[in-house]
């Protein structure tokens, strides 16, 4: 309990850190329910401006939690069999695809949306609708529900545990879906949780594909900013805090590297039946 | 008791993707009832050959596994109605203990009534009727154990297939797990292929042992035999304690360091002669055939280890009753009986 200075020191800091992040992100919301931004709160307090994003916005909102679970399903349904086929393979060229699988992160949204439109933008009907935001935005989010699947895969002997089931008589596909699914479980509800987090915050490629029918929530975002009153950027940055919060702290939560817990109880030498109770000390 | 699934192997070899090759061209037959172990030190192929009857690994071209009569080379494991232990277990940790007992009968769509019949009687044989609803990760090693078996053995299997099933338990455990599963083979009268390094588990469970030695088998026959009549050096070595003498053989002796043994119908020559430390005898050293001295004494508590110098070149040890105390330094008289000595 001996607080010296350092203590206080590394405190001051970490608040300083803190309030440095903060800070803009509560004025903000301020600003969003501030009757006047420029004469300040003294203005009074309202909710008119949430309103009005709400009349002007609510297709955004809409498109961007329809691309958000549209992309889920697809990261789901492509990249736990691929993270399953990848974790398998024991050559060289599945180590590549897994280093592959980090490039999309390094490569500017900006290039990836244009590499799709140089692909695909002659499909009018394709290029119109939102499932060209979706495709970018699987392509973009993949890889982590891939590497947050490959990272459970890897940690336990799912081999051993297939092979076991394999005794017992069970073929592939109960296989996969008894035991290999059911025990990659934390890694799919990692991902999951990312590649929403992800996909509703996507402003690059979305920017690049989007046509004026197809607005997600941040390219509303920045069309407000740009052409509203700063009041209704700011009450729009709320509702999109309020939607993506609940998302990041069950990331938080669910996201955490979990301690393996194999290390089993301790045998009981001395008396050598369970004991009819039941109960262990 | 029903009829057993005899196991024969018909000149099963496997060399691996990456050209190492771990089994040499072996040829095996298992009686129907019998309790095999295959022993050896670890890369002898003894797994792999577990791994090919069971089905996880196919033998090189030519090599054939039959079941009774049944030729399952091509059949994968989960076609072959083998049960198996692995040596991490292989509990299925989404599942509890009476849903991993009832897999393997799940999949073979037995009725919920017959699961749970069977599921029950499994736990009751086993011990772990209370564990039922335990979490694999709750369960202690040897409740882990006790729950692999069953679920092996609840699907009535042709035959049981034990992978080192014991290494991952303390030395205490072991033992008493042992008692466990030799009487529940008994009971159970099932072909049972049972792999381990250990060689008083091997003794004490197998009716044959089938001594393996990098890919080749070194020697096959019951746990006496092996013990008694081991074939070649490296089976003497690997049971047991051996004790091991260089020396010649002229007229009929055996000339070593510490003096001579008398050895009829033996070859003239340079030769080693070995022996157990059980069967060596103290005697007074004015009337010994052969003399050392003691290098180091181990208390045991029934009895006392002794480790001697000067026989031969290297040590040898021996077993000695506690009714005489043996001091490092002392001098040492041994005779060990002609039946007992061993030639290689």
């Amino acid at each position: 309990m001996n607080r010296n200075y350092r203590f206080y020191l590394q405190l001051t800091f970490t608040i300083v850190v803190c309030a440095f992040l903060i800070v803009p992100v509560v004025m903000s919301m301020m600003a969003g329910v501030t009757e006047n931004f420029i004469k300040g709160i003294s203005s009074g307090i309202t909710l008119r401006w949430i309103f009005e994003v709400w009349d002007l916005y609510r297709d955004t909102i809409f498109l961007s939690l329809l691309i958000a679970i549209a992309c889920l399903i697809c990261t789901i349904v492509l990249g736990v069999p691929a993270a399953y086929v990848l974790a398998k393979r024991q050559g060289r060229v599945a180590r590549m695809i897994e280093e592959l699988l980090t490039l999309p992160l390094a490569i500017p949204g900006l290039a990836i949306a244009l590499a799709l439109i140089i692909s695909f933008g002659g499909f009018r009907e394709f290029r119109s609708s939102w499932v060209f935001i979706l495709v970018g935005h699987v392509i973009y989010t993949l890889p982590f529900m891939m590497r947050s699947v490959l990272a459970v895969l890897s940690t336990a002997d799912f081999r051993t545990l297939e092979e076991g089931a394999a005794s017992l008589g069970a073929g592939f596909w109960r296989r996969f879906f008894d035991i290999v699914i059911p025990n990659c479980r934390t890694g799919i509800i990692a991902g999951s949780l990312m590649v929403v987090t992800l996909s509703m915050g996507e402003f690059n490629i979305t920017w690049m594909l989007h046509t004026p029918v197809t607005k997600t929530l941040p390219v509303g975002l920045a069309d407000s900013y740009a052409s509203m009153r700063l009041e209704i950027g700011s009450a729009y940055t709320i509702i999109f805090l309020i939607m993506i919060m609940p998302l990041l702290i069950a990331l938080q939560h669910y996201g955490k590297p979990r301690s393996p817990n194999t290390r089993p109880v301790e045998d009981d030498v001395e008396s050598p039946l369970p004991s009819t109770s039941g109960q262990r000390p | 008791m029903s009829h057993s699934t005899a196991i024969r192997l018909d000149s099963c070899a496997k060399t691996f993707p990456n050209g190492a090759k771990a089994l040499d061209p072996m040829s095996l037959t298992i009686e129907g009832g019998e309790t095999l172990i295959f022993l050896g030190p670890s890369g002898c192929g003894k797994t792999t050959t577990l791994r090919i009857i069971a089905g996880l690994e196919s033998p090189d071209s030519g090599g054939k596994v039959l079941f009774d009569d049944e030729d399952v080379t091509k059949l994968p494991i989960e076609h072959r109605n083998v049960g198996m232990v692995f040596q991490s277990y292989a509990l299925f940790p989404n599942m509890n203990v009476q849903q991993n007992i009832a897999y393997g009968l799940k999949i073979r769509k037995v009725s919920i009534t017959d699961i749970t019949q069977r599921v029950n009687e499994m736990m009751e044989m086993m011990h772990i009727g209370e564990l039922q609803d335990r979490s694999i990760d709750q369960l202690s090693g040897g409740q882990r154990q006790r729950v692999a078996l069953a679920r092996a053995i609840a699907v009535r299997p042709k035959v049981l297939l034990l992978d080192e099933p014991l290494t991952a338990l303390d030395a205490l455990l072991r033992e008493r797990l042992r008692v466990d599963i030799d009487s529940l083979l008994r009971s159970l009268g099932i072909t049972t292929v049972y792999v381990t390094h250990d060689q008083a588990e091997a003794m004490s469970l197998g009716d044959r042992i089938v001594v393996m030695d990098r890919g080749q088998v070194a020697q096959v026959g019951t746990p006496r035999e092996i013990y008694f009549e081991p074939q070649g050096e490296f089976v003497a070595d690997f049971i047991g304690t051996m004790n091991r003498m260089q020396g010649t053989v002229t007229d009929g002796r055996f000339q070593t360091r510490g003096g001579s043994l008398p050895i009829p119908h033996a070859n003239e020559g340079p030769s080693n002669l070995l022996f157990r430390p059980e069967n060596a005898r103290i005697v007074p050293v004015a009337q010994a055939p052969l003399s050392g001295t003691v290098a180091s004494v181990f208390f045991l508590g029934d009895k006392s280890r002794l480790i001697i110098s000067g026989i031969t070149d290297g040590h040898i040890t021996i077993d000695a009753e506690n009714s005489e105390t043996f001091n490092p330094g002392d001098p040492i008289g041994l005779s060990v009986d002609t039946q007992h000595l061993l030639f290689v």
